[in-house]
């Protein structure tokens, strides 16, 4: 891939709040095509690394590039709308474009129905599901036709079922449109079957690479316990192939640019 | 001004007519600013705005100037002042707010007792004074009124987003800095007009009963606050009326019709706040 290809890089950022430090020397980007996934433990970071490459967060050191002309389309970790706005499905969905053909309401029902979330325009906000939420968010993200999207936990308070579903979508909507997506998770089983790329951070970056190797990491394993991580290599034992920009098969190389260096957890 | 001279040939005095006129020009104004009031729950920083007021009053007569002038001058100071608190997160904004309303309060209060006090009926500031409202007061009135409905034309569609979620507007490409200041601007010229109707103590009041009614009927932001607006206009002009009617203080009138409005679309408004399929 050649770099014309990066949508969006963070290169060696850092973050201080006080005397800790948030975001320590943190490299990372995101493709044309390509699922990145950021894990790691609550308070790790992930957010903030997030806020920092949408240009929310000035970082204290380091740069943000972002692909010129770069359209994103972001879904926040919780979207809580104001009890005392009245607010419909499709009047939310206008908000996020400004005129032109995706704010008519064929383009609406549409996209709706790409996520899922069909005849549901009329409902009012506040009276939706955490499933249904969730994939009215996407489908705002989605009418802005992002070259990127940006999930931060797009899980969140979606039950088990719900979820697998959510991820299906987010991997079937990379295929068709072809976006870079960067996602935001701390639960594992699911996420690491519809990833390209895991960047496991703790403060810094513990590790990245594709999720197969990423999960035979040692920093890996310490992170998220040895037996849990075996559990993932199982599960993945049955994928030896992933998905290229084009959906199709490609194998594994079980190699992990491990970010080499020294520290205790 | 043919209103007033309609209004005339139906026996009301003329300072009813110029009440009733200047009353309805805050009220249409404060229906949208009330709605957003409500929406990102600023009734507190409203109460700040309008209780620094005084002190602009003041200065206005130890500077021998149009009260309405400071006042002005004044509100735009503090609603920068209350912005840049927010921005830095020092004190908590509820502790931030509250230092600078009672301190801008207190100070107007002490410099008060140093100018003559025959020269300010403290009371018509606390309380309104709609009756008393001159001709060129309801031109200043109208005046700013459309300057605040122009500002919010162009800013409706950036000030929504940012009631929605900050950050998604910021990714969206609002100018979240922008749109907060001008939303400050356009409320603190309001709050100055306001207080001309219904005095410093029941600004929010006449912001946020007819919003918080309007609320209880309204399917979108924008009927909110339309409906706002004109129920803000009702509770002026009943409380006008209650207030020739039964010689009572004309601004604090308007507030209780305001509140009764409230109440009414409480008990028979059909917007509970979860639907049950």
């Amino acid at each position: 891939m050649s770099n014309t290809d990066v949508l969006l890089e963070a290169d060696k950022v850092v973050v201080e709040a006080g005397r800790r430090t948030i975001l320590n020397q943190v490299s990372a980007n995101v493709r044309r095509g390509e699922i990145v996934t950021l894990i790691g433990p609550n308070g790790s970071g992930k957010t903030t690394l997030v806020r920092v490459l949408l240009g929310l967060l000035k970082p204290d050191s380091g740069h943000v590039r972002i692909h010129p002309s770069l359209r994103i389309g972001y879904v926040p970790q919780r979207l809580t709308i104001e009890p005392s706005l009245p607010l419909s499905v499709g009047r939310f969905l206008k908000f996020g474009v400004s005129r032109g053909p995706n704010q008519q309401a064929g383009r609406r029902a549409s996209v709706l129905a790409e996520v899922g979330a069909a005849n549901i325009e009329d409902s009012r906000m506040h009276d939706l599901s955490g499933g249904e939420l969730q994939r009215v968010m996407l489908a705002r993200a989605l009418l802005r036709d992002p070259d990127l999207l940006v999930l931060d936990e797009p899980v969140q308070g979606v039950d088990v079922t719900g979820q697998a579903e959510i991820y299906d979508l987010i991997t079937r909507i990379r295929d068709k449109r072809g976006c870079g997506i960067l996602m935001v998770s701390h639960d594992l089983h699911l996420v690491m079957a519809s990833t390209d790329h895991v960047i496991c951070l703790n403060h810094h970056v513990c590790c990245a690479g594709r999720p197969e190797a990423v999960t035979r990491d040692p920093e890996f394993q310490s992170m998220f316990g040895a037996e849990i991580a075996a559990q993932l290599a199982v599960y993945h034992h049955h994928h030896d192939h992933v998905h290229d920009v084009d959906g199709r098969p490609v194998p594994i190389s079980v190699t992990a640019d491990h970010a080499g260096h020294s520290h205790d957890h | 001004m043919r209103g007033i001279a309609m209004i005339i040939d139906f026996g009301v005095p003329d300072f009813m007519a110029r009440a009733m006129l200047a009353g309805a020009g805050v009220a249409i104004v404060a229906g949208p600013l009330g709605s957003f009031m409500v929406w990102r729950r600023m009734a507190y920083f409203g109460e700040a705005l309008a209780h620094s007021s005084l002190l602009g009053v003041v200065l206005g007569i130890v500077l021998g100037v149009m009260p309405w002038l400071t006042v002005l001058a004044l509100s735009l100071v503090v609603a920068i002042l209350l912005y840049l608190m927010e921005q830095s997160r020092r004190a908590t904004l509820d502790s931030a707010i509250g230092i600078v309303a009672h301190g801008a309060l207190a100070v107007g209060l002490v410099l008060l007792a140093f100018v003559e006090s025959a020269r300010l009926d403290l009371f018509s500031y606390l309380f309104g004074d709609v009756l008393a409202v001159t001709r060129q007061e309801v031109w200043l009135i109208y005046g700013g009124g459309a300057l605040v409905l122009g500002v919010l034309a162009i800013f409706w569609h950036p000030m929504l987003s940012v009631v929605v979620n900050e950050e998604v507007a910021s990714v969206e490409g609002v100018n979240v800095t922008t749109t907060k200041i001008a939303h400050l601007m356009i409320l603190a010229v309001v709050v100055a007009a306001a207080m001309k109707v219904v005095g410093v103590v029941l600004i929010v009041a006449l912001l946020i009963a007819p919003a918080s009614a309007a609320r209880q009927l309204a399917n979108s932001p924008e009927q909110m606050a339309v409906f706002a607006s004109l129920a803000g206009v009702m509770a002026v002009a009943i409380g006008l009326w209650g207030s020739y009617q039964f010689d009572t203080p004309a601004g604090p009138s308007i507030v209780v019709a305001a509140i009764g409005l409230f109440i009414l679309a409480v008990c028979f408004g059909n917007r509970p706040v979860r639907n049950v399929p």
